[in-house]
């Protein structure tokens, strides 16, 4: 890991190693972070899953039903029998905050005339089928909002998911061991520096304790010879 | 308040015209992606349902509206029943907060 690089003295030292156990500290933050958000996730996941399942079939068996209904009536008429409708499905929208992610909630409510599966067309020119198409696709309204609340939760949380996980990895094999090497090398530095100073200590002790060896032996010399 | 949106063909979608739903039926590609933009430009809908077939080919567009808290965009079945393009959409979304499919392993 190619360390960084800075001047190596005991104060960036210093520095770094407030910073690496931010670092430290902000991972295992997020760390948890990305844990409960995956196990929420999960959960939303698998009630999704479940759901859908169930919304396709009942979908499929609407459609077969609504098939009849369209060939044994003109498709004028059909479009006649449901052009305006009775009702008006609306959503009122909620935020909820899950994880720090801001998930939208639906809620639905249905203006109708006359109670909720009423039809809106008279029983005269339409067919049986198109009655019980209708009633099948009622029935599913409810889930087909709940689809689409946590398809989207789901959708909006595997985002957040991925940006955390990435923020992990990034910080456990980047960020963080690029500040261990830099904080080794330079105590590796400051270390070599110190041994350098102690070296060049006792070689300059060895020269003066020469240097004074010597003149003592100088004067001896001038001694005997007097 | 906001309404609900589907987009498809027209005889899929005409039934959800009696459940209150605004329909747009479409018949290319390309009205369904204008119509989707429209829509979802228009911050009157707060989810889309856009039939299978229309949804495998806009899919880019749909991404668009995908990290967005509103509108959700959400693929249904169509006539010709369900292709399982709306699992696999379930699927890719484990996939990228996983990294690996851990639901629908067969």
């Amino acid at each position: 890991m190619a360390e960084l690089r800075v001047n190596p003295t005991r104060m960036e030292m210093k520095r770094i190693q407030t910073r690496y156990q931010t670092a430290r500290k902000g991972h295992k933050l997020l760390k948890d972070k990305r844990d409960e958000l995956m196990k929420q996730f999960l959960d939303v996941v698998r009630e999704d899953k479940a759901l859908r399942e169930r919304v396709e079939e009942a979908l499929g068996k609407v459609y077969q039903s609504f098939t009849v209904a369209s060939a044994v009536s003109s498709p004028k008429m059909l479009e006649e029998a449901l052009i305006c409708p009775k009702k008006e499905g609306e959503l009122s929208v909620e935020y909820k905050n899950m994880m720090s992610v801001t998930v939208p909630v639906f809620h639905l409510r249905v203006h109708a005339e006359g109670g909720s599966d009423s039809y809106n067309y008279g029983m005269a020119f339409t067919s049986g089928e198109l009655d019980s198409s209708l009633r099948e696709l009622n029935s599913i309204l409810e889930d087909l909002i709940r689809l689409a609340e946590l398809e989207k939760t789901a959708q909006l949380l595997a985002e957040e998911i991925e940006r955390t996980r990435r923020r992990v990895n990034a910080l456990e094999y980047i960020l963080m061991p690029q500040y261990l090497a830099t904080i080794k090398t330079i105590k590796m530095k400051l270390d070599e520096n110190e041994r350098g100073n102690t070296t060049r200590l006792m070689k300059v002790k060895d020269m003066m304790l020469q240097a004074q060896l010597s003149q003592k032996r100088d004067s001896d010399d001038e001694e005997e010879n007097a | 308040m906001y309404k609900i949106g589907i987009i498809g063909d027209r005889d899929t979608v005409l039934g959800f015209m009696a459940l209150g739903f605004v329909v747009e039926d479409v018949k290319s590609t390309e009205e369904a992606a204008k119509k989707l933009h429209a829509m979802a430009k228009s911050g009157a809908y707060a989810t889309i349902f856009i039939t299978e077939n229309y949804a495998m080919q806009i899919e880019e567009e749909m991404n668009r509206y995908k990290d967005m808290p509103l509108p959700a965009v959400i693929s249904l079945p169509g006539q010709g029943g369900s292709t399982g393009y709306g699992m696999n959409n379930i699927r890719s979304a484990v996939e990228r907060a996983v990294g690996a499919d851990i639901l629908f392993k067969e």
